[in-house]
């Protein structure tokens, strides 16, 4: 009865054995991994924004830093890229009309963060700059590299700020908690007008300030049956659904007077 | 309860739409207008965008076109003939609204354009109406007897030349006129989304003298396939037809319409003018306060080539 057990001891102590000089030698850095409990999200005909949750750990965290809290994580949820157009009114003879305008490339339609805490907290603001993290840091490429800077800074300033009033961009301070020592749990908004295409989720860690490490998984956020398909059929066979929707107008038409008739 | 717009790309409620396109059809049947210059403004009011609101403002008016026109043809109140000829012009000018929708979506001008067809036209035709209805008024309370048109009172559009007889609106008058009014409205019908009712009636009256008992089947006629060519060149060249939206305001708008017809048959002619003339302005006078007020956001963004 003893041997069996002396024997898992001894396993035990070859193993320790050989972990401990390599981490003597080599020591181990800190990794991150995020998953997604689904790779798709559906938006239903009640959508009204939700909330989306990330979880994922950290690789061998310093058991002395995490308790004393200097890991930090962000986790970003980027939507598709597209073209954008900004234009400012001005006001000629009194009415306000769209004068000049900024267009942009590759603009994330969607940009949502979560972080354990404030951002400015976190890193310094040059770190994110060259990280490109966070709503202000993202970096928006002007399609005409000709217009004044100045000019390029308004128009992406206001371009953040719209996109941050609609809800599109938007940052969840305290979304990022630990659930244990290594495993965390992450929030980030989707807003009732999430664009449909795929996003990609990313999360950094930071340890004391410092940026370690990067992970990234895709998510797939596309319209439900119904209403993905009237979207595929209006923009894949539109003269077919231009044809079903005159047809659906004459046939209310008729029979809505067939039922209400008042004559 | 919300509802998800698949093209608008946005979470609605359900029974706003309904109210509203019930509010809309109540209106257009007690008036006999198809109801598309309100609903265009009040779906972009509601925050729809402007060219989705256009496009599913075309549709939305084809549902109580056909509710009106049934009932026209039972009474045999519609001119087929006067009908296909500004339908002929209608296929023209609509063509050429769509050309001009895309031009000025690029430009990033297709809102104010928009705004201001809408204050300038709803301003211009309620405001002469309000002048005639209350004239009208006037004189009846007066005790006046209403002037009588005369019959054989021409004005310089009845000497143009390539002249037509349609009978059933006792009519010999020249083609070009009527083509011409056809593509004007055409072309309004794809910029605004709306058949053009309120101002094919009165054009129809005061420039054509046709006999009003026709006038708003034979206009009811040719809006329904003026709005559906518009539909159709909207949903594949621009992809902005909404259905679920156009159906929820169709919905409303069917039922809506026959309470309405019936409300207006207990008012008179002079006061149901003058009432429509009312609504008419208030809808311009909304409009004109949004393009002169400052906006709350300078800013505006917009998708290029993506809607």
């Amino acid at each position: 009865m003893g041997c069996p057990k002396a024997l898992s001891t001894l396993i035990m102590l070859c193993l320790l054995a050989a972990a401990v000089p390599s981490r003597a030698q080599v020591p181990l850095t800190e990794g991150i991994q995020i998953g997604l409990s689904t790779d798709n999200v559906s938006i239903t005909a009640g959508f009204s924004g939700a909330d989306l949750t990330i979880f994922g750990s950290l690789e061998n965290p310093d058991p002395l830093v995490a308790r004393q809290g200097r890991y930090d994580v962000i986790v970003v949820l980027e939507g598709p890229p597209r073209p954008v157009v900004v234009r400012r009114k001005d006001r000629v003879l009194g009415v306000w009309i769209n004068l000049d305008s900024e267009a942009f490339e590759n603009v994330p339609m969607s940009y949502s963060v979560a972080t354990t805490r404030p951002l400015q907290d976190i890193t310094d603001p040059n770190s994110y700059r060259q990280l490109s993290l966070g709503a202000s840091n993202l970096y928006m490429q002007p399609a005409d590299a000709g217009d004044s800077p100045a000019t390029i800074e308004e128009f992406t300033a206001a371009l953040r700020e719209r996109k941050a009033a609609t809800g599109l961009y938007s940052e969840n301070v305290g979304g990022v908690q630990f659930l244990s020592q290594n495993l965390f749990r992450a929030t980030v908004r989707l807003a009732p007008n999430v664009p449909v295409g795929t996003h990609k989720a990313r999360a950094f860690l930071f340890k004391s300030g410092l940026f370690i490490k990067e992970s990234s998984a895709q998510l797939e956020i596309r319209k439900s049956g119904f209403e993905q398909s009237i979207f595929r059929v209006a923009h894949n066979y539109s003269f077919l659904y231009g044809i079903f929707a005159i047809s659906l107008a004459m046939l209310t038409g008729w029979l809505g007077r067939l039922v209400f008739r008042k004559d | 309860m919300g509802i998800y717009l698949p093209i608008a790309e946005i979470s609605v409620n359900v029974f706003v739409l309904l109210a509203m396109g019930a509010a809309v059809g109540f209106l257009s049947g007690m008036f006999g207008v198809g109801g598309g210059f309100l609903i265009t403004p009040l779906l972009i009011f509601y925050n729809i965008p402007p060219a989705i609101a256009v496009a599913t403002g075309a549709n939305q008016v084809i549902a109580s076109s056909v509710s009106g026109v049934l009932s026209h043809m039972k009474r045999g109140t519609l001119d087929f003939k006067l009908g296909g000829v500004l339908l002929a012009g209608g296929i023209v000018g609509s063509t050429g609204g769509i050309y001009v929708f895309a031009f000025l979506r690029r430009l990033g001008q297709l809102d104010l354009f928009i705004s201001l067809l809408y204050v300038v036209l709803l301003g211009t035709v309620g405001g002469l109406m309000l002048v005639e209805s209350v004239n009208a008024l006037r004189a009846t309370r007066g005790g006046a007897a209403p002037v009588l048109k005369r019959s054989g009172q021409h004005n310089w559009i009845h000497r143009l030349p390539l002249k037509m007889r349609f009978r059933a609106s006792k009519l010999f008058v020249s083609v070009i006129p009527v083509l011409g009014l056809g593509a004007g409205i055409g072309f309004l019908s794809s910029i605004m989304g709306v058949g053009g009712g309120f101002i094919m009636v009165p054009a129809l009256i005061y420039l054509l003298k046709v006999p009003t008992n026709v006038v708003i089947g034979t206009s009811l006629f040719q809006i329904i396939f003026t709005s559906a060519y518009t539909t159709l060149v909207h949903a594949t060249t621009n992809q902005t037809v909404d259905v679920v939206l156009a159906f929820l305001l169709m919905a409303g708008g069917v039922a809506g319409a026959q309470y309405g017809a019936k409300a207006g048959q207990r008012l008179r002619g002079e006061q149901l003018r003058a009432l429509l003339a009312l609504l008419v302005l208030a809808v311009a006078i909304r409009l004109a306060i949004d393009l002169f007020v400052t906006p709350p956001n300078l800013y505006s963004l917009s998708g290029a080539g993506l809607n």
